[in-house]
């Protein structure tokens, strides 16, 4: 692959919480690699605690990994990087004290966007996402799925070239985060954006995805990547296609096991913290 | 908008009753002095009341004692506030130091610091400077504790998501975490407001050379019972309109 087809290239990247020996230690990464393509959308699935958020939290530097190097472009990334990398947050990261408008003209202010140039851009993205109407508004006085969509704006508004979005539609119920998944399919396959999406979700992966990367359980480790080769935008009618449920059973073996695996680590964890309890007080 | 009607309605009708109760207070107490004839030393006529505070504000003799005490108030919330809000934000710059000092303040709170006013007055005598300490000193624990936990909470997820976007070490200030931690600080300083008015009023009638806690007992002591009941009307006339006026601003300010 050419050097300028990888927007994000992940080397050898591990990382842990606390020192061994801590009750808190915790593997969360073992030596991953990973090339993420120009204009993709890479969604990052696993079982719970298999490290997926911490990769993304490295990718956009509000995390240094305890070994390896991530490179974006050709700089390597040791802090946040606001010019070339968004992030759209899993929980409501709104600021709740500003409207809706006034969130997003935050974020580019954050940025250093110039003041004149704010407006324009910050209606231009509620445009993007249907939410004009709202700009006034509190995020308290929006659905969770606007909210959602508010944040995508702020995240379009700074304009980056690479967008990271941390399970955006986990709080959401199914129905909604459908459709949002398509409104999100629309939008990105105009805006040619390159994408690192994580989700719990097999059928939001298959939907969403160029490719899809299966993380195993603790401590994570790419274990395989699918392609899904699919032009975007996709129809909802692709969602009850026989290729999208072949694709969808493929993800379910994969990380089938590796669920049950991370089901055991956490039961043998917490057996143990127990045990260790036990063994201090009196 | 019936149901917006309703509740006014139902506001309306609790106000009334409120007033009622007021009234029917000052009614019962006007049978008590002129019915069951209690000696007007232990309780005076409230018409007796009402002349000697209509004597009291025409004139003007209040005027050096409510100085006196609302100079002690000024300075004493000064000191509180501008103290407790700055070493408040110091403390929950770290997780470490609020892990030390919140529970040490949280505990000295809870210290009725009253107890103290004999030392106090000892360390500053008997003029308004016991009263400015003692009062600066209660207030104080409500505003740095509220301070504390303004500053110190603010979801960690609103300080990612401004790092992610390039803000530098004012713009989290301004933008992030003072709107964060404005209005549990304002609770804070409302309540040290409080605190600090009545701690005055109250030590000023425990030792004391002058204040409107001082002419109260002063009266009392002079078996002047209508001019101190006068008196102590007009004691709770202000604080009633100190508190409002805080409260008003406190309210205006989470509005904004």
């Amino acid at each position: 692959m050419a050097a300028n087809d990888v927007a994000v290239r992940v080397k050898n990247v591990s990382h842990q919480f606390g020192e061994e020996g801590d009750p808190q230690y915790v593997r969360a990464m073992l030596d991953t690699s990973l090339e993420v393509r120009r204009g993709e959308l890479l969604c990052l699935i696993g079982p719970s605690g298999c490290g997926k958020s911490t990769l993304l939290n490295i990718i956009g530097g509000l995390l240094a990994p305890t070994s390896g190097t991530v490179l974006v472009g050709d700089t390597e990334v040791r802090g946040p990087l606001p010019h070339e990398i968004a992030y759209v947050f899993q929980e409501n990261a709104l600021f709740p004290w500003s409207t809706v408008i006034e969130n997003v003209r935050l974020g580019m202010m954050f940025q250093g966007v110039p003041r004149a140039a704010r407006d324009e851009r910050a209606r231009k993205s509620l445009e993007a996402v249907g939410l004009v109407d709202f700009a006034d508004h509190y995020p308290a006085q929006l659905s969770g799925g606007m909210r959602q969509r508010a944040a995508l704006a702020r995240a379009l508004s700074l304009e980056t070239g690479i967008l990271l979005m941390d399970e955006p539609f986990g709080a959401l119920d199914e129905q909604t985060r459908m459709v949002l998944g398509e409104d999100l399919s629309v939008l990105l396959a105009r805006t040619a954006k390159t994408i690192v999406f994580v989700t719990h979700s097999l059928g939001e992966a298959v939907f969403l995805a160029d490719r899809v990367a299966v993380f195993s359980a603790r401590p994570g480790t790419i274990k395989e990547i699918i392609e899904i080769d699919e032009p975007h935008p996709r129809k909802s009618a692709f969602m009850t296609s026989d290729k999208f449920t072949a694709l969808r059973n493929t993800l379910f073996s994969l990380l089938h096991e590796e669920i049950r695996k991370a089901m055991e680590q956490a039961t043998a964890s917490e057996r143990a913290a127990r045990g260790q309890a036990a063994g201090v007080s009196p | 908008m019936s149901v917006r009607g309703k509740r006014d309605g139902g506001q309306l009708a609790s106000r009334a009753v409120q007033a009622a109760f007021v009234l029917g207070l000052i009614a019962v107490w006007y049978l008590a002095t002129n019915w069951w004839r209690i000696s007007p030393i232990l309780l005076p006529n409230p018409v007796a009341v009402y002349d000697e505070l209509a004597d009291v504000l025409r004139t003007g003799e209040f005027i050096p004692d409510l100085r006196v005490t609302l100079t002690e108030l000024v300075i004493a919330f000064s000191i509180s506030s501008i103290s407790g809000v700055m070493l408040g934000y110091l403390i929950s710059r770290s997780q470490y130091s609020i892990r030390v000092f919140e529970p040490l303040l949280a505990g000295i709170y809870s210290v009725p610091i009253i107890l103290f006013l004999p030392l106090y007055i000892l360390f500053f005598g008997l003029g308004p400077a016991s009263k400015i300490a003692l009062g600066a000193s209660i207030s104080f624990f409500p505003i740095i504790l509220n301070t504390i936990a303004g500053f110190g909470y603010v979801d960690r997820i609103f300080i990612l998501s401004a790092r992610s976007m390039g803000a530098s070490n004012f713009q989290l200030f301004r933008w992030v975490l003072l709107p964060a931690a404005f209005p549990v600080i304002l609770t804070g300083l409302r309540i040290g407001f409080t605190v600090a008015l009545l701690s005055i009023l109250g030590s000023e009638t425990i030792a004391s050379l002058a204040g409107l806690g001082h002419r109260i007992v002063h009266l009392a002591e002079g078996m002047d019972t209508a001019r101190m009941f006068a008196y102590i009307a007009f004691a709770i006339a202000i604080a009633l309109f100190l508190n409002t006026v805080v409260s008003t601003l406190e309210a205006k300010a989470r509005r904004r």
